[in-house]
């Protein structure tokens, strides 16, 4: 039996001192944990519900940044007028992710937590995963991997992220905010998510106990220019085969600034600062930005199923560009 | 007036929207426990060990049926064996397994939780044996079945070797499409309840009395002592055309733990056990004429089954009689996987052979030069080719005519690549659409009762349908009741005797038999009150007597008339009674019978991205009559989905290593969403046909899927120049 307790906390400060015990986990809306939970792929001892702990509003900081409380719904921030004007790109991109009954339910924490959807970590009668099982094997290296990673990978795993949600925050350089029991801390974007490497059951950066109370998104001036491009098997409601988040910041027909993320690519979402780089002081125009799909992909190992993704990445990151500058 | 063929809301619409529908899994029984089916995990070998002690010791646990202690059934359960939908079953009475996913044991909890996890605790250990999984490898191993459903596997007419050499334009292509699982938004279910001897089922059938006889044959009992009752179908798509393992393995827990079980199939357990769609390889060569008339035509299938029973994806029937050309040869192969078996997945045979058939006849129209609506029509079939014998009734050329009107196809560039908005890459493709059209033996009961409404009975099912709402507009213009009054019910083996409802047959089928217990219920009731001296209506001759509105009166004074219920009262209240049946007499052997229609698509591939949406269908179809405007159009519509489906997205993925379907989900095992589905422009064309069955009516459940998949990979072909001949068409193919 896999018995499990179930606590609804009151406040972060609650639900990160139940989370002390070993075998807790945090549920928002659980969209993701349930399926699991009923899978067999992840077993909690105690469930601490965090869902309705006041950290739900959209708001504006002193210095103009606008912070994200997380156990917001993706729906409601998607909506937001703060986020609809100054950050479309995130907008965008929540909307194209899952269906409005899921948008509904989860959270914008529960959404940075959300694990890969290998076919192979979801179904316990493959007996070889070390995402799930540490040290068994890897059945996706040499099994049906058309969704998988082709950047960033280890031959432990070659899981991708499926968020949309985070690929825009990774060009939009959120911070994501936590704490645990003792102390409270500041995770850039970035460095949330990790890859693989030798230790694949890691999916982010999270200490044991840490509680997501909040994403801040610094004020931006890509809202004029950015677009979130996901390339997928039909119209809504699949998981990307390549995704893009464009954004840039333009002065007249320059440059000034640029930002990319990738997502369906890798075990995170997918920077290059070198690609950026190659776009700033550019006009955009097919060389500029043709420079900056090659670079993004730059060391892509595809695998038996997916070789289309590394090509389809860079198509996908000019057609976003494109879309983003308003020339396409 | 007439109710047949207007478009009524359903009659069981407001009990489905409101959750009152009762579907097989919702229904509850006192003491009922419940079942989980537990499969195995590795392709081939046998269960060499299986410890329950854990599961049996685990809380709520009633008991747990593996091949080591599951009752023995007669013939080894295989009694009831009758192919092709009579099926092989894996019912614990040895430890073989021949596939991922079989079921090996079965756990009986009072919880459904408590079984789930039970089912967990199971400890099994196999002995591996190689497995066959590849269809690509093992295809050079293909056996002919014999028979391909009643038809002989391999056809051949005319002389090949001169049709080669009258051929001016020849095409030869392979086209491959993949495995596929129905899905339907019901998953199997089945409630077993033993009373004694005697055992009921509530079951997601499209079969009611094949279930019935399933069971009884494979315990050894009298049909008489089981009863099966499946008031809704949540949509069967062949599916559930067959009683599975699963059915069986309820009936045998329940026998076990002497309480009801309810056993339902989860999700990923649709992916294996209960059937689907095989892979097909199709080999399709054609030669033509400096006219375009066909001189020859081969197309030869290969498809592939299980290791324990043989069922063969009829892709090449079609062929056979699709278009006028005296010499041809088909042909169907099967190569063994160690998979599930296969089975009847919605136009079984003509979904798949239809898009290889009319992909090839778009190359050949490309060879020619010539349109491919016109080189159709150069190769209209007068008369079955394949029978020899003419067709009851054929709409075919109109379904052409008006398809091509609607869409506007005359404004089609032929040329590939030729048409372009912004991104997209436009292009227009169009199919031939056939089913044949089926009738089977059928028997309805109906009471007419003293309030005045009349109950009408069938063991036939409704799979989301209509049956419902068809069965009663039949019956009230049959009996001249109005519709609130008639009272259709089916899907219960204690009513009359109805067929499968599979190969589009119901309508055609159960709505005659309708028809004729509604006539002898009706003629009985004028007798009776023609009989009645208190009744007005005494004296008038018989054939002057009618029944409107749920009134007897006579057809020359219509002041002369009482209702239906005043002659029932004085008749001490007792309802009058009448079976009607209905069955194909030698008309069968006198013509051909199929539905036509044409299909045209308008596709858009983005240049560089390769996303593929379909803005516009448009089909015209030759289907008889109508039995309800408003739920036809639905089915042909559900039909058209599907189609887009089969082109674009399903395709259940094999682990070759594992013999397990990795997207056994429906988040991964892609359907179109509501957004994949845009304009679709449905045409009936006035049809009658005095063959087919006393209502004119030909099955439309199927024929909506046929042709669509031809018509978008022939639409891709002239948006991008890429023919793409392995269905899916995923963006992956452009990149």
């Amino acid at each position: 039996m896999n018995p499990f307790s179930y606590q609804r906390a009151n406040s972060a400060e609650e639900a990160v001192h139940l989370a002390e015990v070993p075998g807790a986990m945090f549920i928002g809306g659980g969209t993701n944990l349930l399926d699991l939970i009923k899978g067999g792929v992840e077993h909690p001892q105690h469930l601490i519900d965090v869902s309705r702990l006041k950290m739900a509003d959209v708001s504006e900081l002193p210095d103009g940044s606008v912070r994200i409380g997380a156990m917001a719904r993706n729906s409601d921030v998607a909506n937001h007028p703060l986020i609809r004007q100054r950050y479309p790109l995130l907008s965008q991109a929540l909307l194209s992710g899952a269906s409005a009954q899921l948008r509904n339910m989860a959270t914008v924490g529960g959404n940075l937590m959300q694990r890969t959807r290998c076919c192979y970590f979801y179904d316990t009668a493959f007996d070889k995963c070390n995402k799930r099982v540490p040290g068994s094997g890897c059945s996706a290296l040499e099994g049906h991997n058309r969704m998988h990673a082709i950047l960033g990978a280890s031959d432990q795993c070659i899981a991708t992220n499926p968020s949309d949600m985070s690929v825009a925050l990774a060009a939009l350089n959120a911070t994501v905010r936590v704490r645990s029991a003792i102390s409270e801390r500041t995770i850039h974007i970035d460095n949330f998510h990790r890859l693989p490497g030798e230790t694949p059951e890691h999916d982010t950066n999270l200490n044991p106990g840490e509680l997501i109370v909040a994403v801040d998104l610094p004020p931006s001036l890509f809202a004029n220019h950015s677009y979130y491009l996901k390339v997928r098997d039909r119209a809504s409601y699949a998981f990307a085969l390549v995704s893009v988040a464009a954004a840039l910041d333009m002065h007249e027909d320059t440059i000034r600034n640029a930002a990319l993320a990738l997502g369906g690519v890798a075990h995170k979402p997918w920077r290059m600062p070198g690609a950026e780089a190659l776009l700033v002081g550019q006009k955009l125009n097919a060389a500029s930005m043709q420079a900056a799909a090659d670079e993004i992909v730059r060391g892509a190992h595809p695998y038996e199923h997916n070789r289309f993704k590394v090509e389809l990445a860079r198509r996908s990151v000019v057609r976003a560009l494109s879309k983003a500058g308003g020339v396409a | 007036m007439s109710v047949t063929g207007q478009p009524l809301n359903r009659v069981d619409g407001e009990l489905k929207v409101c959750g009152k529908a009762r579907y097989a899994a919702e229904f509850s029984l006192p003491r009922m426990v419940y079942a989980v089916m537990v499969q195995s995990t590795m392709p081939n070998g046998r269960v060499k060990k299986i410890d329950t002690s854990f599961a049996e010791k685990s809380r709520g646990v009633l008991s747990v049926l593996t091949h080591l202690n599951a009752p023995k059934l007669p013939d080894g359960g295989k009694a009831a064996i009758d192919p092709p939908a009579g099926r092989v079953l894996s019912l614990l009475q040895d430890n073989q397994v021949h596939y991922n996913g079989q079921p090996i044991a079965v756990v009986i909890a009072e919880t459904l939780e408590h079984a789930i996890d039970a089912a967990r605790m199971l400890r099994i250990d196999y002995e591996r044996a190689p497995a066959t999984l590849n269809f690509a490898t093992a295809k050079s191993h293909g056996y002919s079945p014999g028979k391909v459903q009643g038809s002989e596997a391999d056809s051949h007419r005319g002389d090949m070797d001169l049709g080669l050499r009258e051929a001016t334009f020849r095409v030869s292509a392979t086209y491959t499409t993949p495995m596929e699982h129905h899905n339907p938004i019901e998953p199997h279910a089945t409630i077993a309840a033993w009373d004694g001897d005697r055992l009921t089922l509530y079951d997601a059938t499209q079969y009611v009395s094949g279930v019935r006889r399933t069971v009884a044959k494979t315990l050894g009992i009298s049909e008489e002592k089981v009863r099966v009752v499946c008031p809704y179908v949540g949509g069967g798509f062949g599916g559930k055309g067959s009683a599975w393992s699963h059915v069986l393995l309820a009936v045998m827990a329940a026998r076990q733990v002497g309480r009801p079980v309810k056993l339902v199939l989860e999700r990923p357990q649709m992916f294996g056990p209960v059937g689907g769609r095989p892979t097909t390889e199709q080999v399709l060569a054609l030669g033509a004429n400096r006219d375009g008339r066909l001189t020859t035509m081969h197309h030869g299938v290969i498809s592939n089954t299980s290791f324990i029973e043989d069922w063969t994806e009829p892709s090449a029937i079609v062929t056979r009689m699709l278009y006028a050309c005296p010499n041809q040869t088909t042909s169907h192969r099967l190569v063994k996987l160690n998979l599930g078996t296969p089975t009847f997945q919605r136009a079984p045979g003509e979904a798949t052979g239809t898009y290889a058939l009319e992909c090839a006849m778009d190359e050949l129209a490309y060879e020619t030069g010539i349109d491919p609506v016109e080189l159709r029509l150069r190769n209209y079939a007068e008369r079955d080719p394949d029978k020899n014998k003419p067709f009851s009734s054929k709409s075919l050329r109109e379904c052409y005519q008006i398809g091509a009107e609607r869409f506007g196809w005359s404004r089609r560039d032929s040329r590939p690549r030729s048409m372009q908005d912004g991104n997209w890459l436009v292009g227009m493709g169009m199919a031939t659409a056939t089913y044949p059209t089926n009738r089977g033996k059928a028997a309805a009961r109906v009471r007419l009762m003293p309030d005045g409404t009349a109950l009408v009975q069938s063991g036939s099912q409704d799979l989301g349908t209509g049956t419902y709402t068809v069965m009663t507009q039949v019956a009230a213009d049959a009996l001249g009741y109005p519709i609130q009054q008639v009272h259709f019910e089916l899907g219960d083996t204690a009513f009359p005797e109805a067929p499968v409802s599979g190969g589009s047959q119901t309508a055609a089928s159960v709505a005659p038999a309708v028809r004729a217990a509604s006539i002898a219920a009706r003629n009985q009731l004028i007798d009776l009150a023609l009989a009645d001296t208190e009744s007005p209506l005494r004296g008038i001759r018989r054939e002057d007597m009618t029944i409107e509105n749920g009134w007897l009166q006579s057809r020359a004074d219509k002041t002369k008339r009482e209702p239906v219920a005043a002659v029932i009262a004085r008749n001490g209240g007792r309802p009058v009674e009448a079976l009607g049946d209905s069955e194909a007499g030698d008309e069968k052997k006198k013509y051909s019978m199929h539905a036509f229609g044409a299909v045209f698509t308008e596709v858009h591939v983005d240049k560089d991205l390769g996303t593929i949406r379909v803005p516009r269908v448009v089909a015209a179809y030759g289907v008889g009559n109508l039995l309800n405007e408003k739920t036809a159009h639905s089915q042909l519509v559900g039909g058209i989905v599907w189609g887009i489906s089969l082109a674009l997205f399903e395709k259940s993925e094999l682990d070759l290593r594992y013999g397990r379907f990795v997207n056994a989900n429906l988040a991964e095992y892609h359907i179109p969403v509501n957004a994949d589905i845009r304009q679709i422009d449905i045409t009936v064309v006035p049809e009658q046909d005095p063959h087919v069955n006393p209502l004119g009516v030909k099955g439309i459940g199927e024929i909506g899927i046929t042709g669509v998949g031809g018509a978008i990979a022939n639409a891709v072909y002239h948006a991008t120049g890429r023919r793409i001949r392995d269905l899916p068409i995923t963006l992956d193919k452009f990149i």
